[in-house]
């Protein structure tokens, strides 16, 4: 694909908006907008202010413009044994490095080595007055400034507009293996923490129908000494199993009901509720296939210190109305509120798709 | 609009905080303000109105309550060894010292975290935790001393965040009170949250926005083996050019640190740790991970530092050995403080690859201004910390330094870099901001700080410049490689 600098014409669209105080619905690849709640808006497309900027592989970092696609990036830095090491999901061949920053979508290496905002370094972004501002950089210890960059992450693009994003990169680890157990939930999730609270090079932690999936990622040596500790069978072409759990392609994810996303505390008990579940993150991070009323859902979770997401809406007619993300107490909406002000006083930026009003 | 005239009626305000119930403990006199002038950063003093010390919460949000109502400024106050001046106190404002609040309050092992209040000390973390064979990671030279909370309003780092990263990688949860005496809960116990990243926002804001009155932060295993290695080269340029062939190789070092010769100079005299006196450059390169790991590492890299033309290489034999190693770099700051009656602190950051170039710029900077300069590095995340040396008690030696540093300090941002890496802009590095960030971005900044303190009582006149004093500061603003007004060219 050819390298675009949209920036000025995204500049004058994000200006003409302001002006007339017309809500603009920001997309890129297209391949996460069943994401968050319905927004209105024209639909204003960063899908071709695409390319890499800079990538020194002996600096860990890459920079690219927002609509740069993720398989660009990813094809980029496995040329030099480098990687994303959030494993980030792409759901569709479009998808893009603005998408998945604004989304926060982290793959299932995230308990161990970070989650997609722990790796941002610095971005380039067109607030909602239609200025151009620059915050962090490309060097991993910067604390000039209040963090910005890591404020866009998970903020759905209501904050502004990202053009550039420079994202720390990690070597490939020299292997990984993954072992399978058959074990119950509960001893999974036991065996999870154990294994974390120990110095053996854990990369993933999953379990799907009755088994854990534990993947091991550094040194051969280290790998193998650490296999034999933990015990369980090698899973041939392990890497099908992480690529379908993370696009969620596993038979679990075909469902017409509502996929819940439930992110909880490392030492969260197994919690029986309607409808069916798998794990990922060492069980700090279940989905949940149920036709469960949100208020309960989120009342129980809760409860167990976390929250849960409505991931992907059921395709029915009679899909629920709730939304997307739990609600903040009344003092953090406050805050939230003051701070969508601060960037995009106009409310230009992708109304109501994080939270009503926002 | 933030104000910077303020003019509290100090027997008003001690009169509402002393009827605060349970009363704190309250500092008025002279003497007593005395202590709490100024904080790591000694060339910065200034006496607060009054200092408090409240044992509870609820005195924190009652103080906060007032100070709100009466428009006083609040400063908070960790351990006060930041080297930023972000503790220094307001003339006109109430030093909030948070050292009462020595508190772990829950340890779980199971979730590997620590809830703490913000006056636990940065190692105390660490070793209550020792025995279930967990740490807390981030590791600021001062961890002695230093608390969390100061380390969260800092956004800390320290020599093993290359790895393990900063502070912000490694909290999962704060509690802070808002200027309006509000209690928020940001971040949770899980891994994320629902909203914005506030945590992320919080983390770093040198007390620009609330304060920090409790922190959960996340817990790791300690490796199962930790080697150090030493090697001296016989120019700076080649040992600077090895850091990149070590992490292009793929290995990530715990920590990886560089000094120059008149450093290691310094820190032998000081330390006695047997540095190879006649090097131009050491590094440091320390590996941890499992046994296996380690082992295959330590040759990998043992191999690379050949190599690269290394004149010396030694490995640690022992945790003695290790130590000793360590001894050296960690007391290179005390080290120069005994050869020169005073040094001035730089935090700058680079891309590695300008290093060399950057070294040129502050020997010549160096002669320029007649001040010489030791460099210890955090060479791994090109982290710098070039000590300028000086006599603060000759005529114009301080203004000299300050300019000297703050020349490097821009020199870091036309590389692409940052005017800090870990101590934070305070008040020391306010006008560098102006070299880093152009009008519209710090108004981006005020309009943050508004969202969460309107009327700018917290902290005032640190870490963001206002725009008038970048107009004051006048120098030419190169931005980015960008000329000032880069707004314009935009098109």
């Amino acid at each position: 694909m050819k390298e675009h600098d949209l920036s000025p014409a995204l500049q004058a669209r994000v200006l003409d908006a302001y002006a007339q105080g017309r809500a603009l619905n920001i997309q890129a690849g297209n391949s996460k907008a069943w994401y968050g709640n319905p927004s209105q808006g024209e639909v204003l497309s960063v899908a071709n202010h695409h390319g890499i900027l800079n990538y020194e592989p002996s600096e860990l970092v890459i920079t690219a413009r927002a609509g740069t696609p993720l398989i660009e990036l990813e094809t980029a830095l496995a040329a030099e044994n480098q990687c994303l090491a959030f494993e980030p999901p792409h759901f569709a061949a479009t998808a893009t490095l603005g998408g998945t920053i604004a989304c926060n979508f982290s793959g299932s290496a995230r308990p161990y080595l970070g989650a997609a905002r722990d790796f941002i370094l610095g971005c380039k972004l067109i607030n909602g007055k239609g200025e151009i501002l620059q915050f962090g950089g490309q060097v991993m210890k910067n604390v000039a400034g209040y963090d910005v960059s890591r404020l866009m992450a998970g903020a759905l693009g209501t904050l502004g507009l990202l053009l550039e994003i420079s994202v720390r990169v990690l070597p490939k680890p020299e292997t990984t293996l993954t072992l399978i157990k058959t074990l119950s939930a509960k001893d999974m999730l036991q065996q999870a923490n154990a294994y974390a609270r120990l110095p053996l090079p854990l990369s993933a932690c999953a379990y799907v129908d009755g088994q854990a999936y534990i993947r091991l990622a550094g040194s051969e040596g280290s790998v193998k000494q650490a296999a034999k500790i933990m015990g369980g069978e090698p899973l041939p072409e392990h890497e099908n199993f992480w690529f379908k759990l993370r696009e969620q392609q596993l038979a679990f994810f075909q469902t017409e009901q509502n996929l819940w996303r439930l992110s909880l505390p490392a030492d969260t008990a197994v919690l029986t509720l309607e409808g069916e579940q798998i794990y990922d993150w060492g069980g700090a991070q279940r989905w949940l296939v149920s036709n469960l009323d949100a208020a309960s859902l989120r009342e129980l979770v809760t409860k167990a210190g976390g929250h849960a997401t409505l991931f992907r809406r059921s395709a029915k007619p009679t899909q629920t109305t709730a939304s997307s993300f739990q609600a903040l107490s009344s003092e953090l909406m406050r805050y939230h509120r003051q701070l969508k002000q601060a960037f995009d006083p106009r409310g230009i930026f992708n109304p109501n798709r994080l939270y009503i009003g926002l | 609009m933030l104000s910077s005239n303020f003019q509290p009626d100090r027997e008003l305000l001690i009169a509402a905080l002393q009827a605060i119930h349970p009363k704190p403990l309250i500092l008025t006199k002279p003497e007593e303000l005395k202590p709490y002038e100024c904080d790591g950063l000694s060339a910065y003093r200034k006496l607060p109105l009054v200092v408090v010390l409240p044992d509870t919460l609820e005195q924190v949000q009652s103080i906060l309550r007032i100070c709100h109502a009466q428009k006083v400024p609040v400063v908070a106050r960790g351990a006060g060894t930041g080297l930023s001046g972000g503790a220094l106190p307001h003339e006109q404002g109430v030093l909030l010292s948070l050292a009462k609040f020595t508190q772990i309050l829950e340890i779980n092992p199971e979730r590997r975290t620590a809830t703490v209040q913000p006056g636990v000390r940065n190692l105390a973390i660490t070793q209550a935790v020792d025995h279930l064979g967990l740490y807390y990671a981030p590791d600021p030279s001062s961890q002695i001393a230093c608390t969390i909370g100061g380390n969260v309003a800092e956004n800390s780092g320290g020599v093993h965040c290359l790895k393990y990263g900063l502070t912000v990688h490694n909290i999962l949860q704060i509690k802070l009170v808002t200027i309006e005496g509000e209690l928020l809960t940001i971040g949770s116990h899980s891994l994320d949250a629902p909203g914005y990243d506030l945590l992320a926002l919080i983390t770093g804001s040198e007390g620009m926005l609330g304060v920090i009155v409790e922190v959960t932060v996340k817990l790791l295993p300690k490796p199962e083996r930790v080697q150090v290695l030493l090697a001296a080269f016989d120019d700076v340029i080649k040992a600077g050019a090895t850091v990149g062939a070590i992490i292009s190789a793929g290995i990530i070092p715990a920590g990886l640190e560089m000094m120059d010769g008149p450093a290691i100079q310094a820190a032998e005299d000081f330390a006695q740790a047997g540095y190879p006196t006649n090097a131009a450059a050491i590094l440091l390169c320390e590996l941890d991970g499992t046994n296996a790991e380690v082992s295959e590492q330590l040759m990998r890299v043992h191999d690379i530092l050949l190599q690269s033309a290394a004149t010396e290489v030694r490995t640690a034999k022992d945790a003695q050995e290790r130590a000793t190693f360590w001894k050296g770099r960690k007391s290179a700051f005390p080290a120069v403080g005994r050869i020169s009656p005073d040094y001035y602190c730089m935090d700058g950051t680079i891309p590695r690859k300008h290093l060399p170039q950057v070294l040129q710029s502050i020997n010549e900077f160096s002669e320029e201004f007649g001040l010489a300069v030791a460099n210890v590095f955090h060479a791994g995340d090109g982290n710098l910390h070039p000590l300028i040396l000086f006599d603060a008690n000759q005529p114009g030696e301080l203004e000299r330094a300050e300019a000297f540093g703050g020349k490097i300090l821009e020199l870091c941002v036309q590389v692409g870099g940052t005017i800090t890496g870990e101590h934070g802009v305070g008040m020391e590095k306010i006008n560098q901001m102006c070299a880093q960030f152009n009008n519209l971005e710090l108004t981006q900044f005020h309009a943050v700080k508004a969202a969460f303190d309107p009327e700018g009582l917290l902290n005032p006149g640190k870490a963001v410049p206002t725009l008038q004093r970048c107009a004051e500061f006048g120098a030419m603003h190169v931005h980015q490689g960008q000329l000032p007004h880069a707004e314009l060219e935009r098109f």
